[in-house]
């Protein structure tokens, strides 16, 4: 089958044409303005409501005209703060949103993601990753 | 074989790699008491969860107590079995088996032969430091077996022989923590389950969780009745086992003291299921001569091999699991069925009697035997042909309950006509006799010469799963012999396979036989004490003047005056039988 | 696009916020609005940055500056510096207790960020549905380079140089673990993904399969090159059915890239994986019942030896590891061994993946490096204890493991330290209990667990552990004995000593921890017949104050059982044979003449 892997040089290409491809992905329509948002979908966080602020998120976003990403990914590890939401704007760092029932989603809409005004209940990165240790 | 060193107790021991602590410790002389474990070489029963942490003991370097017999020796391992630390937990854990167990000693079935019993009371408990609620689950009695798992130590015994022995599959544990026990599928009754009632789990049991059901009482009530004739038949593997309950040596033979003692205890009459075991010979006998010839003359419907069918929990085995095979084995009922179908008839008539006025007992090695009788075939019009079988254990309650001391007993023979029997008949007791007895007739019905050495030695032994070729005058016969259900099974696949090179095969349910059965005095796990009761059925073979059953001279009689020959059609009507198929699970109710 | 030139993050975690937070940003922003930076500044609270120690702590964004215990009082000084000024204010910043210089940027204080994320590097950063996004991050890497330029033994050294040890409890070291399997010589060998997590309130291993399956499929998969299996079989517990949903998508999609299957990476190399369901059994979490559990016996223990590396599912070699063990795998090789021996301690490298529960105000999921103290978990990570309560123990090692007390925060967490402490690691449950805890009836709790999950085989656990709830029962219902404390001692010790498997050689340490650590608690339970925590209702009793009672009546109309008695206008009177304690009459009180005693 062609989409088989047959050695660890394909692989790597595989590799970077696939961060090139999310990238370009991102970038391909109007980059400066392409938001990227993750939402965390664990068990946890479904319980506690994830799954209704995505499709509110997916929803909203597409109605305001906001060019935006919506993915889903495991867990973040806040479940005292769950639902967890992270945006990542063009350019900035990506930020994490604890308790994003629709109400703050609609709050980090209007004020983070239109106006670039940060709101309260931001989740500062409290961990290193294997990247930078 | 890696040899180790290690010490036990500051003692240096040698073993070969593969031994356990448990028996490493038992060769220099130390005892660590167990419970659960049990294990029997030649029947490839071997019963070590390492579940009840009663043979715990000290390994240095260890963290924990280690189980003895379940804990293979190591090269240079200190082990040490008394410390303060082992003798506390040990007892610690026996306190907590008996916190759960229903303090009934004094009435119990088991009392005298139970080894928590025994273990307590080696271990000098006096008291119980840990009480709470105990388990319980609801009583089960089936025809042949009685199940109070309230005293059910979780030992597994039951369960390895059913399930790795037996095959029959029919114990597990269920459930958990403090509630699990075991018990069939669903926690049916055995009656809903495909259990043969071969009573092995009983035979293993270490308290009295599993018991016989008793039936000595019905037997006192039909002797003191003034209306009836109380008929009494013995299974040959009884007398080889009968005096150990009585604390005579395994392999004592107690025929003639058990005669007398069944005299004084009022039976009108006291015959020989032996000699119903030569009459087993006549109709198996010929019947596998029969189809012998047939298939050797070239008829494609004959079935070969032919199977043995004295064993009512091997019969019901495989009514159970290989249904599609029941015209396989031969029709003819078991010595014990045709005794009383013969007791019944022939019997009852020379006594100008009805059938409804006798009542035949059995004494049984078996408990399936229990079940056996009340099959519904082998009663005529609700009359069972054999009223009541009791066991070799109910046997001696009923001789200690009349106060006869055994040991004193002068011996006496069995009445006529139906007490007369040959060596070909007592060896029926162990694995091996019944095809020995039959080659011993087939060979002079079928060769027409006198048999000269009637001992075939190489169907002797206590082996699973034996072969062996006969001449017949120059035809090769091939003999299988299985004992355990488990052996059986692989020789009934084989045959299922259509892989079978038997002519003919034995098949007993009981490990050694019948003098293995569930109904015999406990054997607690010492093989050597079957060994020594199969010795004893050969030596009253060989002590025997008439070793061959058709030259039985009331069996020839019993022909002559009553059933004509065999397979005769009356023969048929009173002596074969037919099989059922049933299912591997009952419907749940 | 943002229109505010700073953002001024002021930490609203519930430690800071003890410690005056909100008002300090209310100061920040009277300042900000004072020197008409309203439009320049935006204030905000956010969540728990992970520093309680030093709290509150306020950072200035974009220039990262990062100030530590900060009072109200400092906010027009910050203000005024910081912000209108552009200088930072040295004495807020931190000092490195080592170098003793200031650290301004919060970059450069990665040694605040108490977690280091290994086994949870993908979960929250990629689609788990989505294998584009595991291959992006390297994934599958570490499989390709192993099948092409190791060889099983070398790649059995670089695990064992790692000093990887097994996640699921035990501790023991994975690559002897791999090298044992590899060394039973058989046609058919088995990876098993243990995947039966079963601690009350742990979620390590399923946040893992829902956050990045994938890891673990290529850590199953180098397992098996290593020992030489071709089958991988996942035990998972049916009440998981998202992580086995994003597990079976993992495998589809792995099969389809050549990741699993036959001749991976064109090696030659042959490998699969199938998932088994658990009925949710705690026990089958012990690898052995894990086994007997897939083989459709019943789910309980043999004794070990003989290893599953010896003689393990269907009687052949099998290698179980636990989720976690596996996820590290990866990183192993990607990073090299020495990296990962260099996190955590000497004994105890790489990280630890904790479930922080109970009464602490970040619950949540994290991971630590080895050797990091409890202090730190329950205090920086976790935010310190709910409702400004004082701490009192942590249960550490689910069901099955002790209760540390304040005197053991300081203490490393690694497999040695804990088990040496009454405790062990166990899966990674953490739970944390405060002055309102009865530990008598925490230990009864645990018990209750174990009890339910003890698979009836060996006796001390079967009804030893009976035994052990009975008393402690009894001990909460007041009617213990001192005896009944001797009694509890040496049935736990005895237990410990003599049950079969883990379950039941661990499930005493929560009543052995606590006997050990507050043995006046129980001593109050059967001598005095009190419970300090109030947590005892069979010891509570309500009385009336006959002081403060004015005889309103309202307690005896509310009381269900009609213990209370008196008239009107004089001071009333609760029958302690006849109240069940429900508490309505204190609630009702509108006078506090109602107190429990």
């Amino acid at each position: 089958m062609s989409d088989k892997v047959r050695n660890l040089q394909e692989l790597r290409n595989l590799r970077d044409e696939l961060k090139g491809r999310l990238l370009l992905r991102e970038k391909s329509k109007a980059p400066e303005k392409l938001v990227q948002i993750k939402v965390s979908m664990a068990t946890c966080g479904i319980a506690s409501g994830a799954r209704e602020t995505m499709s509110y998120l997916i929803e909203e976003l597409d109605q305001q005209g906001v060019d935006a990403i919506v993915t889903q990914t495991g867990c973040m590890g806040y479940c005292y703060a769950e639902p967890t939401i992270e945006v990542t704007l063009p350019g900035e760092k990506p930020v994490v949103f604890g308790h994003v029932d629709t109400v703050k989603a609609a709050e980090i809409i209007e004020k983070y993601i239109k106006k670039g005004e940060l709101v309260d209940g931001i989740i500062p990165d409290t961990y290193n990753t294997i990247d930078n240790k | 074989m890696n040899i180790i060193k290690l010490i036990i107790d500051d003692k240096p021991v040698v073993v070969e790699q593969g031994t356990t602590i448990l028996e490493a410790a038992k060769s220099i002389g130390i005892k660590i008491p167990s419970l659960c474990y049990m294990k029997m070489d030649d029947l490839n029963f071997e019963n070590k969860p390492g579940g009840c942490r009663v043979c715990v003991i000290e390994v240095e370097g260890r963290r924990n107590l280690a189980p003895a017999c379940k804990t293979e020796c190591t090269e240079g391992m200190v082990v040490k079995t008394h410390t303060v630390r082992v003798i506390n937990a040990r007892r610690t854990v026996v306190e907590l088996i008996l916190s759960d167990h229903p303090a009934e000693c004094l009435t119990c079935a088991k009392s005298g032969e139970c080894e928590l019993q025994e273990l307590a009371q080696n271990l000098g408990i006096r008291e119980i430091h840990y009480t709470g609620e105990q388990s319980h689950y609801k009583g089960d009695q089936s025809p042949a077996i009685i199940r109070e798992m309230d005293k059910c130590i979780m030992c597994r015994r039951c369960e390895t022989i059913c399930n790795e022995v037996q095959t029959v599959g029919v114990l597990s544990a269920v459930n958990r923590g403090f509630e699990s026990v075991v018990a069939p599928a669903f926690e049916m009754d055995l009656d809903h389950s495909v259990c043969t009632y071969c009573g092995q789990c009983v035979a293993v049991c270490p308290t009295g969780a599993l018991t016989e059901r008793d039936y000595t009482w019905k037997v006192i009530e039909a002797l003191v009745d003034p209306q009836k004739t109380v008929v009494v038949q013995t299974a040959p593997a009884v007398r080889a086992a009968l005096g150990e309950a009585f604390g005579m040596e395994p392999g004592t033979l107690v025929t003639g003291k058990m005669v007398s003692a069944l005299k004084k205890l009022g039976f009108d009459y006291v015959f020989d299921t032996d000699f119903a075991a030569d009459l087993t010979i006549m109709e198996e006998g010929t019947e596998f001569l029969d189809r012998l010839t047939r298939y050797l003359d070239g008829d494609k419907s004959v079935k070969l091999p032919i199977l043995t069918s004295c064993c009512p929990a091997w019969v019901k085995f495989f009514e159970h699991q290989f249904p599609e095979m029941i015209d396989i084995p031969s029709t003819a009922k078991s010595p014990q069925q045709m005794f009383g179908a013969i007791a019944k008839s022939y019997f009852a008539k020379k006594l100008n009697k009805k059938r409804e006025d006798l009542v035949v007992v059995s004494v049984m090695p078996c408990l399936a035997k229990k079940y056996e009788c009340t099959r519904e075939e082998f009663a005529i019009n609700g009359d069972a042909d054999v009223n009541v079988s009791i066991t070799t254990r109910e046997l001696a309650r009923l001789i200690r309950n009349a106060n006869i001391d055994f040991a004193s007993l002068d011996d006496e023979d069995f009445d006529q006509p139906l007490g007369e029997s040959t060596g070909a008949g007592v060896i029926f007791g162990t694995t091996g006799g019944v095809i020995e007895a039959a080659v011993r007739t087939a060979y002079e019905l079928h060769t027409g010469k006198h048999l000269e050495k009637v001992e075939f030695e190489e169907l002797r032994g206590m082996e699973g799963l034996r072969k062996a070729t006969v001449d017949f005058d120059g035809m090769k016969l091939n003999i299988g012999i299985a004992h355990g259900l488990g052996n059986a099974r692989k020789l009934l696949e084989d045959v299922r396979a259509g892989k079978s090179e038997f002519h003919a095969i034995e098949i007993m349910a009981c490990p050694g036989g019948c003098i293995g059965g569930g109904g015999q005095p406990y054997h607690h796990g010492n093989v050597d004490i079957l060994k020594k009761r199969q010795k004893a059925i050969y030596r009253e073979d060989a002590g025997k003047a008439i070793r061959k059953s058709h030259e039985n001279p009331f069996i020839q009689e019993l022909y002559s005056e009553f059933l004509g020959r065999p397979l005769s059609d009356l023969s048929h009507e009173l002596l074969h039988t037919h099989y059922f198929n049933r299912k591997k699970l009952s419907e749940i109710e | 696009m943002a229109k505010f030139k700073y953002h001024v993050l002021v930490c609203g975690g519930t430690g800071c916020r003890a410690s005056q937070s909100e008002t300090i940003a209310a100061n920040i922003k009277r300042a900000v609005a004072e020197n008409n930076l309203a439009n320049e500044v935006q204030v905000i609270k956010t969540g728990c940055f992970g520093f309680c120690e030093k709290g509150p702590v306020v950072k200035m964004v974009p220039d990262n500056t990062f100030y530590v215990q900060v009072t109200p009082g400092d906010a027009d000084e910050l203000v005024l510096e910081h912000l209108v000024k552009g200088r930072k204010v040295k004495r807020l910043l931190y000092v490195d207790p080592e170098t003793h210089t200031a650290v301004s940027d919060s970059k450069h204080m990665d040694f605040y960020k108490k977690q280091l994320r290994i086994a949870l590097r993908n979960c929250g950063f990629i689609d788990p549905e989505n294998i584009e996004e595991y291959i992006a991050r390297d994934g599958y890497s570490a499989l390709g380079t192993v099948l092409e330029q190791y060889s099983p033994e070398k790649a059995i050294e670089v695990v064992k140089a790692s000093g990887l040890r097994g996640r699921g409890g035990g501790g023991f070291p994975t690559g002897l673990k791999w090298e044992l399997t590899r060394k039973s010589k058989a046609e058919q060998k088995f990876v098993v993904c243990n995947a039966d997590e079963g601690d009350p309130g742990a979620f390590m291993d399923r946040s893992i399969l829902e956050g990045d399956p994938h890891s673990v499929l290529e850590a199953m998969a180098i397992c098996g090159y290593c020992i030489g299996a071709d089958k991988g079989l996942i035990y998972i517990r049916a009440e998981y059915p998202l992580a086995i949903k994003r597990l079976k998508i993992a495998i589809e999609q792995a099969r389809k890239y050549g990741f699993l299957g036959n001749d991976i990476f064109g090696s030659g190399f042959n490998f699969d994986v199938t998932i088994r369901y658990g009925a949710g059994a705690f026990v089958c979490g012990e690898e052995t019942a894990l086994i007997h559990s897939m083989e459709g016996k019943r789910g309980e223990p043999t004794v070990k030896p003989p290893f599953p590396a010896q003689c393990g599912y269907q009687g052949k070699p099998t290698n179980v590891n636990n989720v976690e063990t596996f996820a590290n795998i990866p990183v192993i090789f990607l990073k090299g061994a020495d990296w990962f021996s260099n996190i955590g301690t000497p004994k105890s490298p790489g990280t630890k993946v904790f479930a922080l529960a109970g009464k602490v105000n970040n619950v949540g999921l994290i991971e630590v490096p080895m050797g990091t103290t409890l202090r730190e978990v329950i205090f920086d990570i976790g935010g310190g204890i709910k409702s400004g309560k004082k701490f009192k123990a942590v249960q550490t090692g689910g069901p099955s493991g002790g209760c540390l007390t304040e005197k053991h925060l300081d203490l490393p967490i690694d497999y040695e330290t804990l088990v040496a402490n009454g405790s062990m690691m166990g899966s990674g449950g953490m739970i944390v209990m405060d002055e309102d805890d009865c530990m008598v009836s925490v230990a009864k709790f645990y018990l209750d667990f174990t009890v339910e999950e003890s698979c009836g085989k060996c006796s001390p656990c079967r009804i030893g552990n009976k035994r052990l709830h009975e008393l402690l029962d009894k001990i909460t219902l007041g009617q213990g004995e001192e005896a009944d404390l001797s009694r509890l001692r040496n049935l736990a010790t005895v237990i410990k000593d003599t049950a079969l498997c883990g379950l039941g050689q661990t499930s005493p340490n929560p009543v052995l921890s606590t006997l050990d650590n507050f043995p006046e608690e129980y001593e109050a339970h059967v001598k005095e017949g009190k419970c300090p925590a109030g947590q005892c209702r069979a010891l509570m009793q309500y009385v009336i104050d006959p002081n403060l009672c004015v005889g309103c009546t309202l307690c005896s109309r509310v009381c269900p059982v009609d213990a209370i008695s008196g008239s009107k206008k004089t001071p009333h009177f609760i029958n302690s044979m006849v109240c069940i304690k429900c508490g309505a009459c204190m609630e009702k009180c509108k006078f506090g003449a109602i107190s429990v005693q």
